[in-house]
């Protein structure tokens, strides 16, 4: 591929929208008639409905429809909720009569305004019997102790197939060698023993039964011929995704199909979801959302509150708009599951780790078992290259905010919990931090996860860390900063330097790409991916622009709405789509270019294989044509040029959007069908300088350096920007960020964002450098790979290691490492003080 | 206070029901036209004496517009469901993120947090006003947004971009360091802080070249 537009800045076509104030979120659509709905909100963490009347609130004026718990479709087991999205019985409805966490709607009223529908909601007669309840996952294992839900306390896996199984998150998502697919979880009651809780040391995660268990090599031979083992226990905190707009809905009915104005991260995935939740058929609905306020997993394929405003509309014959206020999208805008972990990790006096035994406990929320305790797992093993590993978890239930996928789902947690570990061990074998963690790189295809059916590990597509961290080193001077700063006091100062490896998912495979060369010469694109703020949503299809050999000028993008016949496409999460839905744009602009090729020979006679693409044009033996020339031969030949005929492998929502598109020009469009050997991963180094303040424990992160492993560069200052936003979120994970429950009364005492503690601008490092190896991934035509999520972790274990650098290696062992703590420590000679084993407090 | 003089005159001709129907644009499907967010009948608000004006005047973007607010209506939920102005933002509405910044005469304010009816009379500027009017030539610190590829998902945009044209009216050559606390009441979940105050130091250079 030539190198005219990736890696090159440019300006997005939605930026003029969005800086004047047009670009349309979720809740600026307005329709005629639209009424306004409001919620009734559980005020108990469990609890049943025992009565309901509706009927005052329904003669209210103004009053148009009340959807209640019965009005919302089932929760059937295996229903497909778009991609990696299966529900299971217990899965979450949206209106609920069992509410399982302060907060979770019970129902919803529709009236004129705003101010009636609340008034409304003071008028409904409801009566509530209180239920058991736990907001601590430790709690919930301890003898007696109340279940989170009726049925249970853990999601535990009917036995595994032998030989171990695959990891879950990550089996949809490459094909190293792929694990076979586990049977689904059921949610029981699971406690652990007196004697457990007994043979732990205090501050020690007890090593009571676990549920789920995986391995590779012998960790017990590992452990033994290890020079220096550490067992250390450390909790990860939960945190709302905090989106900065709101799960606000807007939805209507028009000839029989739903208008869904939504925040979505994905535009095409949220369809199927939305049509699940809502019980109605995805030909039925029509999914608009141009502009998405923020996602970071938390409106992955939308909001199961997207059905309300859908079903109320449809009850109340008329468009119904929800608006979510911000404090009931602390309780409803989904968390990051925190992790509770205790690993032994046993190191030879050069350095390399011989074994790691982790066991780790999922802080799941009350509904879906989340996979992060086992990513954070699987994402150790590949960070730190153990020789042997062992991984054992249990998914206990809270009635705490459901949880799901955060930026960096448990491979933040994994990086979190493994980093200080590392540090500590380096510090008493006296080896350099840098080196310590290039001695334990990933290279090449490195070997990751459990030992699968057939013997091998899975393996990723490459890894060049060893050279991330020589460029960081450099960059960051960290060799300089080692000298001056390294546990340096200076009055009431303490300086500390840390570094971090951070690896996560980086791309999936086998999506559709779709476009046409109109006869003006334009080349249209449709897109199916979010437009959430990483600009991949345009950044990938300057592939189409590159390969054609036009400029992006003469390149539109049409996207944010099912109507408009979009491909079908990955979720914009996980890291996916640059490395997805650029092979997807490769594919699909081969296939044009062989389609150009053809027309002119064709037309002027000779080879299609003479014929070459470029400058716009299609040259060869016989003369050239122009874009638009060949587009409107394209039409009158039909068939494949024209889209009337389109490949059989392309999933069946891309045929139909080309069905509707065909005529209209030379139609590019393909399946990503690209080999490839490995799974696709990412990865980030990060290095921070840190000055803590003896006296108030105030952290200040002077110098920050994250340098990515992704892929070649696609957009410089999107790869800048996601860097130092993730690096943000680590930063917020490190030092600030966290709710609290009173554990008494099961409630939140942290709603909002001066609780909760999202970092600001002042928060920043003072200085920001991001840059990245830029070496491309063998294993995709294009050699990108993702970088949204692998910051998170690289910041969040650099910034930690830093303290720690600073005062000490015992002064914390949770998350975030607030002054209280600091403080506290450095009273207690450096030790720490805090509670290790219970969240959210 | 000023604003107690400033108690508009309303002819007592002027149906205020008619009036209302002439202030909503006629709305299309999914337009982004006037809405009204407590419509027609006004059920069981006092209209007793003690509250205060309904029907007010207020300046928005160099225009006077003529509308019916109640006495709790805040000047983001009149922006957004009375004006139309959707470029401003809710994304706490109450006064912690910042997304919903506006200027009143040039001085940056939360809107989620003043009452419309309290800024009777003042010069209320928002996101859909800082462009030129007749050319469409954007602010100066919108082109600085323009210049660099500032921000991500956006939704923090406006208000960013409001509280930094206020703040460079009392400092037009500020460093980034006095930049990032003059704009520290602006969150951003995206957080790509970094590249915000380099768009934003951007729009400070363009607006100081001219």
């Amino acid at each position: 591929m030539a190198n005219k537009l990736i890696g090159q800045n440019y300006t997005t076509p939605d930026l003029v929208a969005k800086v004047t104030g047009k670009a349309k979120y979720a809740e600026d659509y307005r329709v005629d008639g639209m009424l306004f709905c409001k919620l009734l909100t559980s005020p108990m963490p469990h609890a049943r409905v025992k009565r309901l009347d509706t009927s005052k609130a329904l003669a209210m004026p103004g009053v148009k429809a009340i959807l209640t718990a019965d009005d919302m479709p089932g929760a059937a087991a295996g229903a497909t909720l778009g991609e990696n999205v299966q529900s299971t019985a217990q899965a979450e409805r949206g209106l609920t009569n069992e509410p399982l966490y302060q907060g979770e709607p019970i129902l919803a009223i529709a009236a004129t305004s705003e101010l009636e529908a609340a008034e409304a909601v003071e008028a409904i007669d409801i009566e509530f019997e209180a239920l058991p309840f736990v907001v601590d996952p430790i709690e919930a294992l301890r003898p007696g102790s109340a279940n989170a839900r009726t049925q249970g306390n853990v999601w535990v896996r009917p036995p595994a197939p032998a030989g171990g199984r695959g990891a879950s998150g990550d089996a949809a998502r490459g094909r190293g060698a792929a694990p076979p697919s586990p049977p689904p979880p059921q949610v029981t009651v699971w406690k652990w023993t007196e004697a457990d809780f007994a043979n732990a040391k205090e501050g020690e995660l007890p090593l009571g039964k676990f549920s789920d268990e995986w391995s590779f090599g012998n960790v017990d031979d590992g452990l033994k011929k290890a020079d220096l083992v550490l067992d250390e226990t450390f909790m990860t905190q939960s945190t709302g995704h905090q989106p900065l707009e709101t799960r606000t809905a807007m939805a209507y009915w028009q000839n029989g199909k739903c208008y869904l104005h939504g925040s979505t991260q994905s535009t095409v995935q949220t369809v199927a979801s939305f049509a699940r939740w809502a019980g109605i058929q995805p030909n039925q609905v029509v999914m608009i959302s141009e502009y998405t306020g923020g996602g970071f997993g938390s409106k992955i394929p939308g909001s199961i509150f997207m059905a309300i405003p859908a079903l109320l509309s449809k009850k109340a014959n008329a468009p119904v708009m929800m608006r979510i206020t911000r404090e009931e999208e602390h309780f409803i805008g989904r968390a990051r599951p925190g992790v509770i972990a205790r690993v032994k990790a046993g190191f030879t006096k050069d350095g390399r780790i011989t074994a790691i035994d982790m066991y780790a406990i999922c802080d799941n929320g009350p509904y879906d078992a989340q996979g992060d305790a086992r990513t954070a797992g699987t994402t150790i093993s590949l960070a730190y290259q153990p020789q042997a590993m062992r991984w054992r978890g249990l998914t206990v239930l809270t009635n705490t905010p459901p949880k799901v996928s955060q930026r960096a789902p448990g491979g933040m947690q994994g990086v979190g919990i493994m980093e200080p570990i590392l540090s500590k061990a380096a510090r008493r074998l006296g080896i350099d931090q840098v080196e310590i963690r290039k001695i334990n790189a990933p290279s090449g295809k490195a070997p990751f996860g459990p030992t699968l059916p057939n013997g091998k590990q899975a393996y990723v597509t490459s890894a060049f860390v060893k050279e991330a961290l020589d460029k960081g080193r450099e960059l960051f001077k960290w060799d300089e900063k080692k000298a001056a700063f390294s546990g340096k006091r200076q009055g009431t100062k303490a300086r500390g330097i840390g570094v971090a490896v951070s690896p996560f998912a980086g791309g999936s495979i086998g999506f559709d790409a779709l476009f046409i060369i109109k006869p003006d010469g334009r080349i249209q694109i449709q897109s199916g991916i979010g437009n959430l703020g990483t600009h991949s949503l345009f950044d990938v299809h300057r592939i189409v622009a590159e390969m054609l050999d036009v400029p992006w000028e003469q390149c539109d993008v049409v996207f944010g709405n099912t109507a408009k016949n979009l491909p079908w496409t990955c979720v914009s999460a996980g890291s996916q789509t640059a490395h997805a839905m650029t092979r997807a744009a490769h594919a699909a602009s081969t296939s044009a270019i062989k389609k150009l090729q053809e027309i002119a020979a064709k037309s002027r006679g000779g080879n299609p294989e003479a014929y070459k693409v470029a400058g716009g044009k299609v040259s060869g033996p016989g003369g050239s044509m122009t874009f638009a020339q060949a587009a409107q031969k394209a039409i009158e030949l039909g068939g494949t040029y024209d889209g009337h005929e389109v490949p059989e492998e392309l999933n069946n929502f891309t045929k139909t959007s080309a069905k509707a598109l065909a005529g209209q020009g030379l139609m590019g469009v393909a399946k990503d069908t690209y080999p490839r050997d490995g799974q696709s991963q990412s990865y980030v180094v990060g290095f921070a300088a840190v000055e803590v303040d003896t006296e108030t424990g105030a952290v200040k992160v002077l110098d920050y350096t994250a340098i990515g492993d992704v892929g070649r560069i696609l957009n410089p200052r999107g790869l800048k920007g996601q860097l130092f936003g993730g690096s943000m979120l680590g930063l917020g994970h490190a030092m600030t960020q966290r709710w609290a429950y009173d554990q008494h009364y099961g409630l939140a005492l942290a709603r909002r964002f001066h609780h909760n503690r999202p970092p600001t601008i002042l928060d920043a490092p003072t200085n920001f450098i991001g840059d990245a190896v830029d070496l491309a991934d063998p294993e995709t035509p294009t050699g990108i790979r993702g970088v949204g999520e692998p910051p998170v972790g690289a910041a969040y274990g650099a910034i930690m290691n830093a303290i720690a650098d600073a005062i000490g290696d015992d002064a914390f062992k949770r998350s975030p490492v607030t002054a209280d703590i600091l403080l506290t420590s450095l009273e207690n000679g450096g030790k720490r003080t805090h509670e290790t084993l219970t969240a959210h407090i | 206070m000023e604003d107690n003089k400033m108690s508009e005159e309303t002819p007592q001709s002027a149906s205020r029901r008619n009036f209302i129907k002439g202030v909503i644009a006629a709305g299309a499907v999914a337009s982004s036209s006037a809405y009204l967010f407590r419509s027609t009948t006004l059920h069981g608000q006092p209209s007793a004496a003690g509250a205060v004006e309904r029907l007010i005047t207020l300046n928005v973007n160099g225009q006077d517009r003529r509308i019916d607010v109640m006495p709790q209506d805040t000047l983001a939920m009149t922006l957004r469901y009375k004006l139309g102005l959707t470029g401003t933002k809710l994304g706490c509405d109450r006064a912690e993120c910042g997304a919903c910044t506006v200027l009143v005469d040039d001085v940056p304010r939360y809107s989620c947090s003043v009452l419309a009816h309290t800024v009777r009379g003042r010069k209320i500027t928002t996101i859909e006003g800082l462009a030129d009017a007749t050319t469409g030539k954007l602010h100066p610190v919108q082109q600085g947004v323009i210049d660099e590829q500032g921000f991500q998902c956006a939704f923090c945009m406006p208000g960013f971009v409001m509280a930094t044209v206020g703040y460079l009216k009392t400092n037009p050559n500020p460093t980034r360091q006095e930049l990032a606390h003059g704009i520290s009441g602006n969150l951003c979940r995206c957080q790509d802080y970094d590249k915000i105050l380099t768009a934003m130091m951007r729009g400070a250079d363009n607006a100081r070249k001219g």
